[in-house]
């Protein structure tokens, strides 16, 4: 009877303990979520009355120019900063685990770019794509540098890719280090016993024991790099021509100020719905590659 | 490159590794000099903006102090930084702890655990539009309301990081304190929570990282307070800026230095902090 008694007092302060916890992301993730739904039905222009209209946004997103271009150019952008980010950032982990010198200090280093903010990160590789890189061409007589690439249609996503890759970049590195260090030393003994070259190792040892980490690392990078915002604010603000309008800024532009809150609340929607079956699809493809070790 | 590893230094991939070095130094390289510049020195070429300045002036970010309301918008960082982090340690560990001493055995705390967890796939857009009418309506869209949306942002990876490291804390570390009398609270924050002392750095320091540069959060929510963060005092000030190069890269030294500060003295804390995270994770 008294141990019954204590248990209930315990399960009451757990109850206590999570209910604060439940009732706040309840109100500012799940009912938001929510409400964005519901206003995807809608006309809402953000301001004044409006009417319930059905599919008819959803109808919409797929005909709409200019959000089939932000999918586009943020399903290019995320793809080829993904592959950059991993394989640069694998190479680089396993740089920095090999038996170099300066260890700590390259480590260290190799991280600042995370740290720093994307918006200011933006602002300093605007003014290098502007008027460094430019200077450079002339200089050294490279053609296609001549003109900043941020005002060319056809390469201003390239150079949002190179900002968002650089620091994407050193968070992923410092994951594949953590994880090249779970690999315990004596399996690499065993490879080379066996007489395995570097690529051998790397290939049947190095990359199925990392293979938990290549799996976070490409669910986070994807995710990170599909709502990039900050660096289009500060690099194109969307252009030249909207060839640079990502997902997160046509939503924050057009729905904040552009009086298409219903509309956007739609495509956030599908954004949303993107996001969760890209994720789901990596985690499940990911860890059935670690099933087969 | 392994087998040359084992031998000893391998001093060829030592060297490229600090010459790439450069891709991280020349950004910041640039800035400081641009920064102390004046704008009669920035002449068309690659040397015009490159070498050192004629005089080393501070005049440029005496200006942008000004311009900016630097040590205002600092403040503002600060504020929203701190009280987040010390909201989200103390709020998640909290819901860690409940969610990971039940979630084995009750079904309800293993939905409320994929519940939040899931929450780490809302992007912030689909969140932004409603939660800007929500946070007017209830008199939060200010410094408080971003503190706030800060701690349920960050609940997801938190309290799976929580939950996660709670599976190294034997249950009879707790049981010990209670049958010496204390109660689940008491058991709580004297034995689990300072147990808990590492995954709490790993918490601060993304929570930290996230909330101190972000910019979407206070662009949508503070738009209205005339309050500025660090980051968001550059998006603002722009057009102030104009085509006075020095005293913008002035204005983003400024708005830099208090995080490479705080890098520098915590470097280690924060890498180990995200290496522990992702190997908990």
């Amino acid at each position: 009877m008294k141990t019954k008694k204590a248990m209930s007092h315990k399960d009451k302060t757990f109850l206590a303990m999570i209910i604060p916890v439940v009732v706040l992301f309840f109100a500012f993730n799940t009912l938001p979520l929510i409400k964005g739904a519901i206003y995807s039905f809608t006309n809402y222009r953000g301001y004044g009355s409006y009417d319930w209209v059905g599919f008819r946004n959803y109808i919409d997103l797929f005909t709409d120019i200019r959000v089939g271009n932000s999918y586009l150019f943020t399903f290019k952008y995320a793809i080829a900063g993904t592959i950059l980010v991993n394989v640069l950032s694998l190479m680089l982990a396993i740089g920095l685990c090999s038996k170099i010198r300066c260890k700590s200090f390259l480590r260290g280093v190799y991280f600042v770019p995370n740290i720093l903010g994307g918006l200011i990160v933006g602002y300093i590789f605007s003014f290098i794509f502007t008027y460094i890189l430019p200077a450079a061409g002339e200089a050294l007589n490279i053609g296609f540098l001549q003109n900043s690439i941020l005002a060319d249609e056809r390469y201003a996503w390239i150079g949002v890719l190179i900002v968002g890759v650089w620091q994407a970049a050193a968070m992923n590195t410092i994951i594949y280090i953590s994880g090249i260090q779970t690999v315990p030393a004596d399996i690499y003994e065993a490879g080379m016993i066996d007489g395995a070259n570097a690529w051998q190792t790397f290939r049947k040892l190095t990359l199925p024991m990392l293979m938990p980490f290549v799996s976070i690392n490409l669910v986070l990078s994807t995710k990170n790099l599909l709502m990039v915002f900050d660096q289009i604010m500060s690099l194109t603000k969307g252009g030249p021509a909207q060839s640079t309008e990502s997902i997160s800024y046509l939503i924050y532009k057009n729905g904040m100020d552009g009086g298409q809150f219903g509309f956007q609340s739609a495509n956030a929607v599908l954004f949303f719905v993107v996001i969760v079956t890209i994720s789901i699809i990596q985690m499940k493809l990911t860890s059935r590659k670690e099933e087969q070790l | 490159m392994k087998k040359k590893g084992v031998k000893g230094t391998n001093w060829v991939l030592t060297v490229i590794l600090l010459i790439c070095c450069l891709t991280v130094f020349f950004p910041l390289y640039m800035t400081v000099i641009i920064a102390f510049k004046q704008p009669s020195e920035m002449t068309n070429n690659v040397a015009g903006a490159l070498a050192f300045p004629s005089s080393w002036s501070f005049s440029n970010f005496a200006e942008a102090m000004e311009v900016t309301d630097f040590w205002h918008s600092l403040g503002n960082s600060l504020l929203i930084t701190v009280i987040a982090i010390a909201g989200a340690i103390i709020l998640h560990s909290i819901g860690g702890y409940a969610i990971g001493r039940n979630m084995t055995k009750k079904k309800g705390y293993r939905w409320i655990y994929y519940y939040i967890v899931s929450g780490m796939f809302v992007p912030f857009a689909i969140l932004m539009m409603p939660l800007v009418k929500q946070t007017a309506q209830l008199g939060i869209a200010n410094r408080a309301g971003v503190i706030l949306l800060y701690i349920v942002f960050y609940m997801p990876i938190n309290i799976m990081l929580y939950t996660g490291y709670l599976k190294n804390i034997p249950l009879a570390m707790e049981e010990a304190a209670e049958i010496d009398g204390a109660t689940t609270w008491v058991a709580f924050k004297k034995v689990i929570f300072p147990m808990m002392k590492p995954m709490h750095a790993t918490v601060a320091v993304l929570t930290a990282l996230g909330t101190w540069n972000d910019v979407m959060t206070p662009l949508v929510i503070m738009s209205g307070t005339g309050q500025t963060t660090l980051p968001l005092a550059q998006l603002n000030f722009q057009t102030q800026f104009g085509t006075n190069y020095n005293l913008a890269f002035a204005s983003y030294l400024l708005a830099l230095i208090p995080i490479l500060i705080f890098y520098v003295v915590c470097q280690k804390q924060i890498i180990g902090g995200i290496a522990n995270g992702a190997v908990k994770g």
